[in-house]
């Protein structure tokens, strides 16, 4: 913790169902968030085994300000990813961050597997490994109902849990954070599914005084007034991220139909003013932030003859909007809630099974795939079918479902259709196509998320597309976020979190820094996620792209595949350069 | 004017805890959220809100202040009281009494946390769901 210039991590080996804490203090110079767990993951990963050995690790870290100051509320989990086989990192808000640092852990390693179907329960004076026999198979919402039962109590505590779809080991399940947040991409689901963990809850009464309290609370103050006060955040809160369905649309941006176009006729019918208008219901937030991004959606669902009607209440996102919509030609913000709400309660990733279904939907229309591997009609805008798809998705249900599950990469292996497979490096493709810097982002971007260094926003900001400084300023960007990540906030706060601002911020809180170690932490930082994927067998220059993206013009202009390469190897020397540098001088 | 919390509007409560951060900070120079007099939680069954426990300054009868044994809660203008750390013993009989379960202890220290209507969750509450209400009626 801060006041010993150290970080704490709890180990928990679910096998041998053994627990100690260590304190290290070599890991300060890490900061915290994704410099610690980068750190650590490198540390545990046993780079021969499949990423769901039981050997592997799964890694969480908050960071210095968590939640201390605004809007730092995101906790990181790192593993090795069963989608792409190399780096697994993932965010998530809710109330797990918050719920660590009352309990007093910085960061929590997790390897092993229990011997039956288990949940962990966290506190500062106790750590127990639990009986979770009796809700195996059932559906995420509902095992955070069972937990609360079981572990009674009542409000400030988080629970992090799977659904089928982890359990049955699909690569792209998610792990769901407090009902309305989640480790999405990369599938910790599975991660923990592989371990037999259902679901992990933390809650903590520590209490830790602050050394200066006049200077953090005129820091915290400051930050206060700029979230609340100023235009920085306004749009978060208001129609949220789904704003961007109505601009993506408009620059010739937004994936539809598999990447068959960027525009979708119906993008007003799904857009946020859609949502807002139709079903928005509520808004609220993560533990921390005073902006509530959270968004709130109803559908009624009719359930029986008789007016006999469920109540459905969904948390919806751009993302979700685009992958679980446009992508798949749904028109109405009703069957849009429908299918997030499947993939909420079975446990996947919206994102990837948004992908994985469109591509089986121009996979079957191919006659790359039968019928007899879909069972259903798959057929853009058919809500029905891809309800169906999403339930044999989770269950395995056959072979084909089984590989689809497990995401592009593997399916397309099996049953060909790559070219229109729309992954980069094995991950499913975001919902942005807006140009070189969206494609090279995700490409060479750590984890190959849009958040890596922000291309998808590069590109809409650029004036004119000049390569060299594109790969130079998403370089510098990605490695200027694992400052932000490493605290880790809201990157929605990035813009108010800047350079001087982190600064004193941590000065505030009795981590005095200055802006070059900020940039040789974040060179630290990036190096070991470099060294990991090293030694996991990634190389930049493997990457394979589907036709697809070269084909649908993005932002009304088709990218060139060749320039496109050149821009990875240019990414890719420049991560060499930077290895070289950390190696040859004493930022270890 | 003497003046109470009360929380009169959270049905536009978002769940942030900001009011829980600031009443700990401010009240107790605290990183952590555990020395706060307000509580919010989720409650509420089928209609499923945002609910904020806290003193709720109470006026003629103060089941605290009559279930301490050792005169450390005294009246407080407005409503509510006034605790005198001197004359507490820790015994915790407060936070039995309390009708709403608005006391509570934490485990580094004998003293119960018990809100002094200072009105700093109020400043902070993104939604205007917290707000100083007047009590120029109470003694």
């Amino acid at each position: 913790m801060l006041s010993e210039k150290s970080i704490r991590v709890l180990y928990i080996n679910l096998t041998d169902e053994k627990v100690r804490i260590e304190i290290r203090s070599d890991l300060y110079d890490y900061l915290g968030g994704v410099g610690v767990a980068s750190k650590l993951l490198e540390e545990n990963i046993k780079p021969g085994k499949p990423p769901l050995h039981e050997d592997q690790p799964i890694v969480f870290a908050i960071g210095a300000l968590s939640s201390v100051m605004p809007v730092v509320t995101k906790t990181v989990a790192m593993f090795v990813s069963p989608v792409t086989g190399e780096l697994g990192e993932s965010y998530a808000g809710g109330r797990l961050a918050y719920t660590m640092f009352n309990a007093g852990f910085d960061a929590i390693v997790i390897t092993g597997k229990a011997k039956r179907p288990s949940y962990i329960s966290i506190t500062n004076n106790r750590i127990d490994i639990k009986d979770a026999r009796a809700f195996w198979g059932v559906d995420a919402d509902k095992t955070g109902q069972y937990i609360r039962t079981i572990e009674g109590g009542s409000g400030k505590r988080s629970i992090i849990r799977i659904g089928p779809a982890g359990e049955n080991l699909c690569a792209i399940a998610n792990v769901n954070v407090d009902s309305f947040r989640h480790f999405g991409r990369m599938g910790l689901g599975a991660v923990f599914g592989s371990k037999k963990l259902k679901a992990i809850q933390v809650t903590g009464d520590r209490v830790e005084l602050a050394k200066d309290f006049k200077k953090y609370f005129q820091v915290y103050n400051e930050i206060y007034k700029r979230v609340t006060e100023t235009p920085i955040m306004a749009k978060y809160h208001d129609l949220g991220t789904p704003i961007n369905v109505k601009v993506l649309n408009g620059i010739g941006a937004l994936p539809t139909r598999n990447l068959q176009q960027t525009s979708f006729e119906h993008a007003d019918s799904i857009s946020g003013e859609a949502f807002a208008e139709k079903n928005l219901v509520r808004k609220i937030a993560c533990v921390g932030c005073p902006v509530g991004c959270i968004h709130i959606g109803q559908v009624r669902r009719e359930f029986d003859k008789g007016h006999e009607y469920e109540c459905l209440n969904v948390s919806y996102d751009y993302e979700l909007i685009s992958t679980l919509g446009s992508y798949l030609g749904i028109a109405s913000t009703d069957e849009v809630l429908e299918l997030i709400n499947a993939v909420e309660e079975y446990g996947l990733d919206a994102v990837a099974t948004g992908v994985c279904l469109a591509w089986a939907t121009e996979a079957l229309e191919k006659g790359v795939v039968s019928k007899d591997d879909t069972i259903v009609e798959l057929k853009f805008g058919d809500k029905e079918s891809y309800l169906k798809a999403i339930h044999y998705m989770s269950h395995k249900e056959n072979e084909f479902y089984d590989a689809l599950s497990d995401g592009l990469a593997c399916v397309t292996e099996k049953f060909g259709g790559f070219d229109f497979a729309v992954q980069v490096a094995k991950n499913e493709m975001p919902a942005y196509h807006t140009g070189y810097g969206s494609v090279v982002g995700y490409a060479c971007g750590a984890r190959h998320s849009h958040l890596c260094n922000g291309g998808y926003s590069y590109d809409q900001t650029i004036k004119e597309f000049d390569k060299k400084k594109t790969v130079d300023d998403l370089f510098e960007e990605e490695i200027k976020r694992c400052i932000l990540n490493s605290l880790v906030i809201c990157l929605f706060a990035r813009n108010v979190y800047d350079r001087d601002t982190i600064i004193k911020a941590l000065d505030a809180v009795g981590r005095p820094t200055s802006v070059e170690e900020l940039d040789e932490i974040a060179k630290r930082i990036y190096a070991s996620k470099l060294r990991v994927k090293e030694k996991l067998g990634f190389d930049l220059s493997s990457i394979k792209l589907p036709k697809r993206i070269f084909e649908t013009p993005a932002m009304g202009k088709k990218l060139d595949e060749a320039t496109v390469y050149e821009m990875i190897e240019m990414f890719k020397k420049k991560n060499q350069e930077l290895l070289r540098e950390i190696e040859s001088s004493n930022i270890k | 004017m003497a003046k109470a919390l009360v929380s009169s509007g959270m049905n536009k409560c978002i769940g942030c805890f900001t009011c829980q951060r600031v009443c700990a900070a401010v009240n107790h120079k605290s990183f952590t959220d555990n020395k706060s007099a307000i509580k919010v939680r989720s409650l509420g069954g089928l209609s499923g809100k945002f609910f904020a426990t806290h003193c709720l300054a109470c006026k003629d009868e103060r089941a605290c202040m009559e279930a301490c044994p050792t005169g450390a809660l005294a009246k407080r203008r407005g409503g509510g009281v006034i605790l005198n750390r001197d004359l507490c013993i820790g015994c915790k009989k407060c936070e039995d009494a309390c009708p709403v379960r608005a006391i509570h202890f934490t485990a580094d220290e004998k003293y119960p946390i018990i809100c002094k209507h200072c009105g700093a969750c109020t400043r902070y509450c993104p939604h205007e769901c917290l707000e100083m209400e007047e009590r120029s009626d109470v003694e």
